[in-house]
């Protein structure tokens, strides 16, 4: 099977308020797939539902083959679905390290009581634990500060440990929430070529939200745009750029002619 | 001096006055007067009507200004005299008027004579003032001192009157290491004398300079300096010096003390418990007296040789004890298992609640014998030793808070440590990294019962007869006090707590009257000085911190929250 | 959706919550029928049962005013006032004492009821708002920012405080309040007969809350009070001195439970320092019934806690032939607590709080 995650007629209500219609939708493996939309438009209620925090109310969700339809997040999340937050979540009194070895948790299997009877294969599995958190840690480009509480490390450190953390449970899908998110151009170009390397060198498929059309464009291969809960658009960033429909759910009706210009614009610089 | 002087000395003397009044009025100076400090020149009531005058004129200059000495001085003697004036109302009203005391109890002749020193109202009044007005003038002639002369003279004073109100330990242990002559020289039968006031003295106020002015530095420069090789053997001896102390405790301190630190050690086990579920996993527990319960009554049951019991032996009984609690602990566990914060406290309380009357009631009395309790539980046996006194109770109750220390210690520091603080930060995230809350929250209410239960057990064994008001609300919420009081999460907090809010009190036994009252302030004043606790965990004190700054921050995110929640 | 996909979708907690609920709801049926219908237990008469009714809702109605207090300082704080009842027992016990015992000795109590009444309600309730906005001051005011279980350990310990200051000023015994004669005795309304006192309570409880009501919907710091608690910070944009608002919540919590305080004195002819213990851990459990947060809620909860109280025992339990079942009115209260936490944790009416804030 070609596809990682293939959504089908997914549909999830909140009372009256449909917040995801009928949405299908399928992420190619080893690919980097992004959805778009305006404020509103219901795509963090679609991570959400394949996340297992909502459960849906219609349609079906395969991951690797299987259903997570109805399955808690923590059988999700160790079936290697990993994710960021929007508005970063670290453990904010722990440090980062302690952080890491948190998101560690799909591939731990010692029992709780070992450490109480000292048991070998518990404490190999906890040093092993340690010296992969702190490559990980390295990795992300923290070396040094996984004493440092996370809460008082930079903004752009806390998002990379965010990362490093969905990243410590080997992720097949790693779902990220606007990752750019408050930084600046440097730093956002900076996560971009990040995000590209986990693709490339560790093989992560990666499922983007974000409003930055650079990044978008930059690296997505496919970007899915969804307005009131709805898909409205599917394909390669060139298609998604030039779509009317797209840029009038963006800006309303009238201003697409501008608004294509001005992406185009965004592209070239 | 300003207006803004002369307001802030009103408030301090007149809110120290306020303190002064409620004492004398509740009866805590007169009950307390018949216990003697130093005898013959001290007693614990007049103390009590002295450090609210002393604090008043310690407090008079704001920290951080400078002012000149006379104001300083002045403003000591004015807060000093406005503290004494509610007092000297009361004596007047009291005195002029002996119906007042069909109204308020504690409003006696005997209360205004210890407060006018039985000298009569008016030259009372006056000699009360006078030492009120020194006590100022004292406390605001403090901070004239140079701190390296001040710190040991304080350090000292504390100690001596702390020597002399729990003279009580100081007397059980000598009593069994010296003759009677001796002891009669040392000690009145409260209280210590004169004498033995001055040796305290001098020798608390030599160790406390020889400290201030030479032994913290050395001291600090020596642990800089040691290598790790050292660190560890230094560590190693400490331990072995404190395990020697532990095992030869209650043969220097006596019958009743160790019968004092079995109580505290009975609350260390359930404390320990309770800091599994409250301080390492978060989860708010108000019925938590229940798993006590239950262990005091499996055990109860299981070992009793009355006719509701079975007569088995003890050691029998306690994995049973601990098995029943554990089992309680998941089933209780179960419907609780998505509540968060308030209404957890609220279900679990519920459940104690239910349980504390179903143990009272006419329904389970053929099983567990209602309000008659039960009687004749049996006392542990090893081959040789019957356990019967609290000397013999003190090893095993050591033997399972150190087994308690250890398993929590090890489960703290290990994968199941990190799930559970994850859970207590963040429930969501928690369970979004791959974390099932529903085995991670169980653990924590089946080890937090477990170590309940076998307090429990060991409580029934050591009373020998149990009844259903050993297991009120009351003892929920005093261990939840002794959790956070010690220090939210922190083991070495949990014991410090349990010292502080079981043992004080009972050595303190005499003011029975008055030790929910001073519970209960001590409660306040710790929360709002030191909320993190007398020992905190590195934790807490990273969240109290970070709670007092980012206040407005983390207000900036709950609304980014709602946004997101919005945009959902 | 189908039947078969909804079921596979409940896990084995669900399953064992509804097991639970279930069994609960088969005991209850179970005990009623046994009851009415096989004739097991005590016979009760007509009267009996009014009674029981009627008694049970006079409770529910003080538990009702008391609940006041914790859903109104829950809306606007997010935090269970655990010493709520000792404001409740410092206005029995101060008017008691001081203002009661005084007047019924001297006459004027029997010559001037009403006059009498009104006053020594008036003194509980200043006492209770006192004790209450002094202890907001010292033991709530200075945490507000502080970690959540920081407050709940002042108000324990305030709660503490408070019930040992009244006992060292009043003493430890139970003290007798003097009921005026015109409250002796039955009085029969609509061909059912009530005890005048509990009628009294039903009523003057019933105007209390209504009263109050209106004074939350209509005037200026009733407004207040609900802005800060819908939220502070736009409260205080809208010029709103939310400390003060708070302090204010505080007082006319106070005051009702001063009301309550009084009627329940009437009821139980006396007054001690422990009396504020069991009314505040119930009355709590009325606000969560009712939904905490909610002022109807309270009233609601109140009423239907005291009901269920007074009548469970005689009707379901007994019908399960459990001895002496009064004894177990408080299980049948705090299991009715747990449920409603379970099944339904916005409580009977109400939106719920606790979640969004957690």
């Amino acid at each position: 099977m070609s596809n990682l995650l293939e959504a089908t007629r997914v549909t999830k209500r909140f009372g009256g308020l449909t917040a995801v219609n009928d949405l299908s939708f399928s992420i190619p493996r080893n690919s980097i797939v992004s959805i778009i939309g305006p404020n509103g438009a219901g795509k963090t209620t679609f991570f959400n539902c394949i996340t297992g925090f909502y459960v849906i109310d219609e349609g079906d969700i395969v991951f690797d083959g299987h259903s997570i339809k109805g399955k808690s997040p923590d059988v999700i999340t160790k079936m290697g679905i990993a994710r960021t937050y929007q508005n970063i979540r670290l453990f904010s009194n722990m440090s980062a390290i302690e952080n890491i070895l948190v998101g560690m948790e799909p591939r731990l299997h010692s029992p709780w009581f070992g450490p109480v009877f000292g048991l070998r294969g518990t404490k190999e599995e906890e040093e092993k634990a340690n010296v992969d958190a702190n490559q990980l840690l390295n990795f992300v480009g923290l070396r040094g500060k996984g004493d440092t509480l996370s809460s008082s490390l930079p903004y752009g450190d806390q998002r990379r440990l965010e990362i490093a953390r969905a990243l410590a449970g080997n992720p097949k899908l790693l779902l990220l929430d606007e990752p750019t998110a408050g930084m600046n151009p440097r730093e956002t170009a900076e996560t971009t070529e990040f995000i590209r390397n986990l693709r490339d060198e560790i093989g992560i498929t990666v499922l983007l939200i974000e409003h930055d059309m650079r990044v978008v464009m930059g690296i997505s291969e496919d970007i899915t745009v969804l307005d009131y809960g709805q898909k409205i658009a599917q394909g390669p960033p060139v298609e998604i750029q030039g779509n009317s429909r797209v840029i009038e759910a963006y800006l309303g009706r009238g201003a697409a002619g501008s608004a294509q210009l001005s992406l185009k614009h965004q592209e070239a610089a | 001096m300003t207006r803004k002087e002369w307001s802030h000395l009103i408030r301090i003397g007149l809110l120290m006055g306020l303190a002064v009044l409620v004492v004398s009025v509740i009866g805590m100076v007169e009950k307390f007067n018949e216990r003697a400090l130093i005898v013959g020149y001290l007693t614990l009531g007049q103390l009590l009507l002295y450090i609210p005058a002393l604090y008043a004129g310690y407090t008079s200059v704001p920290a951080g200004e400078h002012r000149a000495m006379p104001q300083r001085l002045l403003g000591g003697v004015v807060v000093g005299l406005l503290a004494v004036m509610p007092v000297i109302l009361l004596i007047l009203v009291a005195s002029s008027w002996p119906g007042i005391r069909s109204y308020f109890v504690n409003i006696s002749p005997n209360m205004v004579k210890i407060l006018t020193a039985g000298k009569g109202v008016g030259p009372g009044i006056g000699l009360l003032a006078g030492e009120m007005a020194a006590l100022g003038l004292i406390g605001a002639a403090i901070h004239l001192i140079p701190d390296r002369i001040r710190k040991p003279i304080v350090t000292a004073i504390i100690f001596t009157v702390g020597f002399a109100l729990f003279s009580d330990v100081s007397l059980n242990i000598a009593n069994q290491l010296f003759a009677r002559k001796t002891v009669r020289v040392l000690f009145g039968t409260k209280g210590i004398t004169p004498l033995a006031t001055v040796i305290v003295f001098v020798i608390s106020l030599v160790a406390a300079s020889l400290w201030t002015w030479k032994g913290r530095e050395a001291y600090a420069r020596r642990q800089a300096n040691m290598s790790s090789e050292q660190a560890k053997r230094s560590q190693r001896i400490a331990t072995t010096v404190l395990m020697i102390v532990l095992l030869t405790l209650p043969w220097v301190l006596g019958v009743f003390l160790t019968d004092v630190l079995d109580r505290v050690g009975i609350f260390i086990l359930m404390a320990l418990g309770l800091n599994i579920v409250v301080g390492f996993a978060g989860l708010l527990d108000l019925g938590y007296v229940a798993f006590y319960a239950i262990g005091a009554y499996v055990t109860a049951i299981m070992t009793s040789t009355g006719n509701l019991g079975m007569g088995l032996s003890f050691w029998l009984a306690v994995p049973v004890a601990v098995v029943a609690a554990t089992m309680a602990g998941i089933i209780l566990g179960i419907p609780v298992l998505r509540m968060r914060g308030d209404y957890l406290a609220i279900v679990t309380l519920g459940f104690g609640e239910i349980i504390r009357v179903l143990v009272r009631s006419d329904l389970l009395k053929p099983v567990i014998g209602g309000a008659q309790g039960i009687l004749n539980i049996g006392r542990p046996t090893i081959p040789g030793l019957t356990f019967t006194t609290p000397q013999h109770f003190y090893y095993l109750i050591l033997l399972a808070c150190l087994l308690a220390w250890f398993i929590s210690g090890r489960l703290r520091d290990g994968r199941i440590g990190r799930r559970w603080m994850a859970v207590r930060e963040d429930e969501d995230v928690a369970e979004a990294v791959g974390i099932n809350l529903v085995i991670t929250k169980l653990l924590a209410f089946a080890m937090g019962a477990a170590f309940a239960g076998l307090a429990g057990s060991l409580f029934a064994a050591r009373v020998g007869t149990i009844f259903p008001n050993s297991f009120e609300l009351l003892i929920s919420i005093n261990v939840l006090c002794i959790v956070i009081i010690g220090g939210i999460g922190s083991l070495p907090g949990v014991v410090v707590g349990a010292f502080v809010l079981v043992g004080l009190p009972e050595l303190l036994r005499e003011f029975d009257e008055y030790r929910m009252l001073m519970y209960g302030a001590l409660l306040i004043i710790m929360m709002l000085v030191r909320p993190e606790g007398l020992w905190p965990s590195p934790i807490t004190r990273r969240e109290m911190h970070a709670a007092e700054e980012n206040a407005a921050a983390v207000e900036a995110e709950h609304s980014s929250d709602i946004r997101a929640a919005v945009e959902g | 959706m189908t039947l078969t996909q909804r079921l596979r979708g409940i896990d084995w907690i669900s399953a064992a919550l509804w097991v639970f609920r279930a069994v609960i709801i088969i005991l209850v049926i179970v005990g009623t029928v046994r009851k009415l219908f096989l004739g097991v237990g005590t016979q009760y008469t007509t009267q009996d049962w009014l009674d029981f009714i009627s008694s049970g809702l006079s409770q529910g109605g003080l538990y009702a005013l008391i609940a006041l207090g914790y859903t109104m300082v829950y809306g606007v704080l997010f935090m269970i006032n655990f010493a709520h009842g000792e404001f409740f027992m410092s206005g029995a016990l101060t008017s008691t004492m001081l203002v009661a015992s005084t007047l019924s000795r001297s006459g004027f109590m029997n010559e001037q009821p009403i006059i009498y009444l009104v006053i020594v309600t008036v003194a509980a309730v200043l006492t209770s708002m006192a004790v209450a906005l002094l202890t907001e001051r010292v033991a709530y005011r200075p945490l507000r920012r502080a970690p959540r279980l920081v407050p709940l350990i002042t108000a324990i310990g305030a709660s503490f405080f408070w019930q040992y200051f009244f006992r060292g000023l009043f003493g430890s015994e139970i003290k007798p309040f003097p009921v005026p004669a015109i409250l002796e005795g039955w009085i029969t309304i609509a061909g059912i007969t009530f005890l005048k006192v509990r009628f009294v309570t039903l009523v003057a409880s019933l105007i209390a809350l209504i009263l109050l009501y209106l004074f939350i919907m209509k005037t200026k710091t009733g407004k207040a009070i609900r802005a800060v608690a819908e939220d502070k910070d736009v409260a205080t944009l809208m010029g709103i001195d939310v400390d003060r608002t708070i302090a204010m919540t505080f007082a006319v919590g106070a005051g009702m439970a001063g009301i309550a305080a009084i009627l329940w004195a009437l009821v139980f002819r006396q007054a001690h320092f422990y009396m504020g213990f069991v009314p505040g851990i119930k009355a709590f459990t009325a606000a969560v019934l009712g939904g905490i947060g909610s002022i109807p809620g309270a009233a609601l909860g109140g009423l239907f806690l005291g009901l269920i109280e007074a009548v469970g025992p005689p009707l379901f339990l007994e019908g399960l032939g459990i001895p002496a079942a009064h004894q177990l009115k408080d299980v049948t209260a705090f299991t009715l607590l747990v449920l409603i936490l379970i099944f339904r944790p916005q409580g009977i009416i109400g939106e719920r709080l606790a979640e969004k804030k957690a």
